[in-house]
């Protein structure tokens, strides 16, 4: 067992883990932090996106050993400390982008991590970016809508229904 | 103007700032303390005799608290089917016995054969590596055609073959059958594959067994659609527990599309072990354990025939169905190619005769059962290809040979036992005709042919039953339950409401839908409405979520418990009024002495009935909570009509959804938002079961397609967005709400709709292709362009 620290929203953290613990184990079962879901074995669903250092991460893909001194930040950051949504969240609900809500925190830190780096994205720029994060409930057309809201633009034209 | 408030509001979704924040409880969410964790070690071949299981290396290994092997479930039930299908020749279907881990044999890759409890998963798993297995490998069954052979490997030994029934529907005279084809214009014949999915919700299943010595008493938090459901079939026919000391809770749910209805093994397992062991035992699948796990869906091959006279006018239909059973019955799995397939093949259409027959193969694969939709898709599929074809055939516009045979006078007998309420399928194709600009189809058509892209247009319509009821027609049929659902309407005393529903929500937004509907009724604000589900211990006996049932069926229940709330009220208004009960009207949250100003608030007469003491003790008992169970007299029949434009790129055979568009009648609608993305949702699920996915065995029964790096989900850029309408209402004529369902639509609708325009694009391309099988990849349709 090997002893971790790392920062995970802003706050300290550490633990006892084993070589093989996963950086989303570790989030979920040393931290209590269950927000971040794991939905797949291949890195392919996205579902357990949190931010290594700034960076859009699967955590279900990085040893709980390799973020040791990094800084984390999951779903359970996101909202203002009073609760209020930012405003992807925010634009998630206005605009019906989650319905289990399973892969919902990982949609919310691909598209914060999209919007860092391209402020106004276009709609084929969006789908392009979620390709490492699987939706099976919304056809993936209120999360696009809902990111390029939170972006800034407007989304009327979008086919309403 | 859209409303704010109550039904036909777009109301937000109270549920998603839970979801958005990271605070949903998901059952993996759930720890118990002192639990341990089950590892199961599944059968890594399709089929086998289990000489030997050696155990002993593994039980010394760290961690382990102990193993489990098939002979520990000797005397346990099995996993039991929960519909009895009587074949043609009135036997009933062959129904082989289902255990909780293998007994003598393995029958499918992930077939469980033991179970490792041990302090955590790492040590669970390493331990069942040292598990040590002599296992004869048998000649595995998976062509379902090769099943039914004479002579075949059969998956059950005890069985007389590989056949679990022999089904027909409709017409059963084939001396009629035969003269209708032969006296037939035209006929239309088509050779297809309902391709085999997996439903993959997002969440994998995971199963929490908790059990108290002090008290006898059982917890089982588990993923399902249906807490009731399970807790009844695992205490009545699995392990014989009394139920009333069994509590089941499927908290927040990640998804469900019917793979989360059915009672599984390791939900059984975990209740039973927790009490072997006495600590609570925990199991999360990984996605690899849920592709051999979870129940499959679809996996069908067809012939269908369609008749026509001279005037284009369908005059027969008949079909003939292999469908996959998979090596046990799941759930519900015998009814899916039955009462929820044949009897949906006379679609929007008036054919007088039909005749179904369906052969249901047991072979050496996952269990298959309902998959959105759930029978619903496979007859819609069929029905809509072959009528493509026959227009094609013909050389008649596709859309005006549907309009012509559509059913437009209601409610309709069809010669598949249903009777349809009412419809408007004419005016549900203006909406879609719209919608979709399918006058503006032919420049973006030489828009596209200018690019060196093929373009087309598919078109269909569906029809589909939902809110599977009556309880005693269903009954008749061979359901083994019950299908109403129940609702107890809890009034506080301070006016606000809790509503402790049957139905399930894992994404259906019933915690915000379900309150809109009992503020409209009693003019309150939405927000002192509250609904709980999910928990045995805390909802009255409910059967789930399914078959986009929750709001025709258990939203029923809701408004009736409702509507015995606001008469008993009246009564205590008409008290405190001093007026009689027949004159108080109730308005926006007021009680009013019709014709006077004389009113009293909701929230004096809440109060009143539990601090009774100006109350009219002597009529009515204090308190304010009534229940209600809702059996339906039929089902519900949302129809639509659905078109695609597809670009195909012929260099490569790639296919590009470049528009979609969805016109739906689902009767009266209570958040039109909600609805839009069950739409969206189901048509995301379509075009990957029309273009991408593809559950894959060989011949030997391997599962090759058991991650996401081999069945290709879904992404965002395989999908455009979508024009979805809905404003073609034909409420239902039997339920008080007038509403259809909408789950399943858009899985139902759009797979014939997306196949239909590819082989449109293919023969603008001057391709006579009559079809090509789901799903439609590029190495598919460039070896049809080629072949």
């Amino acid at each position: 067992m090997t002893q971790v620290t790392m920062t995970v929203n802003g706050r300290t953290a550490s633990g006892e883990v084993e070589g093989r613990t996963l950086l989303s184990s570790f989030l979920r079962d040393h931290l209590s932090l269950t927000g971040t879901h794991v939905g797949c074995d291949t890195a392919q669903c996205g579902a357990c996106m949190v931010h290594v250092n700034g960076e859009a991460v699967k955590s279900c893909n990085m040893l709980a050993m390799e973020a040791n001194g990094a800084e984390v930040a999951t779903i359970e950051g996101q909202a203002a400390p009073d609760g209020t949504l930012n405003t992807i969240q925010q634009a998630f609900q206005d605009h019906h982008g989650l319905q289990c809500g399973f892969c919902t925190p990982g949609m919310v830190m691909s598209a914060a991590a999209l919007l860092k780096d391209n402020p106004k994205p276009t709609e084929a720029e969006v789908r392009a970016h979620l390709e490492g994060n699987i939706c099976r409930c919304t056809g993936y057309h209120n999360i696009v809508k809902a990111i390029m809201a939170a972006s800034g633009q407007d989304v009327g034209a979008i086919a309403a229904e | 103007m859209p409303k704010d408030s109550g039904i036909g509001a777009s109301s937000k979704r109270r549920e998603d700032v839970r979801f958005l924040t990271g605070e949903g409880n998901y059952t993996d969410d759930i720890n118990v303390h002192g639990q341990a964790h089950v590892y199961f070690l599944r059968s890594d071949i399709a089929h086998g005799t289990i000489n030997s299981i050696g155990t002993e290396a593994a039980a010394g290994m760290p961690g382990v608290v102990r193993i489990f092997t098939g002979a520990d479930f000797e005397g346990v039930g099995g996993i039991p089917c929960g519909w009895q299908v009587t074949d043609r020749n009135g036997e009933p279907m062959q129904e082989p016995p289902h255990p909780i881990l293998a007994q003598g044999k393995v029958r499918h890759v992930g077939d469980p054969i033991a179970a490792v409890v041990a302090e955590t998963l790492e040590q669970a798993r390493d331990a069942a590596e040292a598990i040590e297995l002599d296992i004869a490998e048998l000649p595995a069954v998976v062509d379902m055609k090769a099943a039914a052979a004479e002579g075949s490997t059969k998956v059950h030994d005890d069985l007389t073959s590989n056949i679990c029934y022999d089904w027909v529907l409709g017409e059963t005279d084939e001396q009629v059958v035969s003269d209708t084809f032969a006296n037939a214009a035209h006929v239309t014949t088509l050779d297809l594959v309902n391709n085999r999915l997996v439903a993959n919700p997002m969440e994998p299943r995971v199963a929490v067994g908790d059990y108290s010595r002090g008290t006898d008493e059982h917890t089982l938090y588990t993923t399902s659609q249906n807490p009731h459901v399970i807790r009844l079939l695992m205490c009545a026919f699995v392990l014989g527990l009394p139920e009333h000391k069994v509590r089941v809770v499927a908290p927040d749910v990640g998804g469900g599309f019917g793979t989360k209805i059915f009672h599984y093994a390791e939900e059984a397992f975990v209740t039973f072990a927790a009490k072997a062991c006495n600590r609570p035992v925990k199991w999360t699948a990984s996605r690899s354990e849920a592709f051999m796990s979870d129940a499959h869906g679809r996996d069908h091959v067809t012939t269908i025939e369609l008749a026509l006279d001279g005037d284009n006018n369908f005059i027969g239909l008949r079909t003939n169905t292999h469908a996959n059973m998979g090596a046990y019955l799941s759930t519900f799995s015998s009814s899916v190619p039955t009462w929820l397939h044949g009897t949906l093949m006379a679609g929007n259409y008036k054919t007088p005769m039909i005749q179904v027959n369906v052969k249901a193969m047991f072979t050496n694969t996952v269990p298959v059962d309902a998959y959105r939709g759930a029978g619903r898709p496979e007859a819609t599929f069929q029905l809509e290809r072959v009528i493509d074809k026959a227009a094609r055939e013909l050389g008649v516009d596709p859309i005006a040979l549907r309009r012509q045979n559509f059913i437009t006078e209601f409610p309709y007998d069809t010669p598949v036992a249903l009777t349809y309420d009412t419809g408007d399928y004419n005016g549900t194709m203006d909406k879609l005709e719209a919608a979709a600009d399918i006058a503006g189809f032919a420049a973006r058509k030489a828009e596209s042919e200018a690019n060196g892209k093929l373009r087309g247009l598919g078109v269909n319509c569906y029809i589909e039953a939902c809110g599977i009821a009556p309880s005693n027609i269903v009954g008749m049929l061979g359901a083994r339950a019950g299908l109403y659902d129940a609702a107890t309407v809890r009034v506080n005393a301070t006016g606000s409401i809790s509503v402790m529903v049957g139905a399930h929500s894992h994404g259906q937004g019933h915690e915000t839908a379900f309150p809109q509907v009992v503020a409209e009724m009693i003019g309150i604000d939405e927000s002192q409405v509250e609904i709980v589900h999910g928990d045995t211990s805390k909802i009255p006996f409910g059967m789930g979520t399914y078959g986009s049932r929750s709001l025709a069926v258990c939203g029923s229940a809701m408004v009736r418990a409702t509507e015995k709330i606001i008469n008993k009220a009246k009564k205590i208004a008409a008290h405190l009024l001093e007026a009689s009960d027949a004159d108080i009207e109730l308005k926006d949250g007021q009680f009013t002495v019709a014709g006077t100003d004389k009113s009293v608030a909701w929230g004096d007469v809440t109060l009143t009935a539990y601090v009774p003491h100006n109350f009219p003790l002597e009529d009515i008992e204090p308190g304010l909570e009534e229940t209600a169970f809702y059996d339906p007299a039929n089902f519900t029949y949302p129809a639509g009509a659905y078109a695609c434009e597809v670009e195909v790129d012929p260099e490569t055979g790639k296919v590009t959804i470049e528009r979609f568009a969805a016109a739906d009648d689902f009767g009266n609608i209570v958040n039109p938002m909600i609805v839009d993305g069950q739409v969206h949702g189901g048509i995301g699920q379509g075009i990957g079961q029309a273009l991408l996915e593809n559950c894959v065995y060989d011949d030997n029964g391997q599962l090759l397609s058991a991650s996401y790096m081999d069945y290709a989900m879904p992404r965002a850029d395989d999908v455009p967005f979508y024009t979805v309408d809905h404003s073609s209402q034909t409420p239902c004529t039997h339920n008080p709400l007038g509403v259809k369902g909408c789950g399943e639509a858009g899985a139902i609708g759009s797979p014939p709709a997306v196949v239909n325009a590819v082989i449109d694009a293919l023969q603008s391309g001057g391709k006579d292709i009559g079809h090509i099988d789901m799903p439609v990849s590029p190495s598919r349709v460039w070896a049809a362009m080629n072949g």
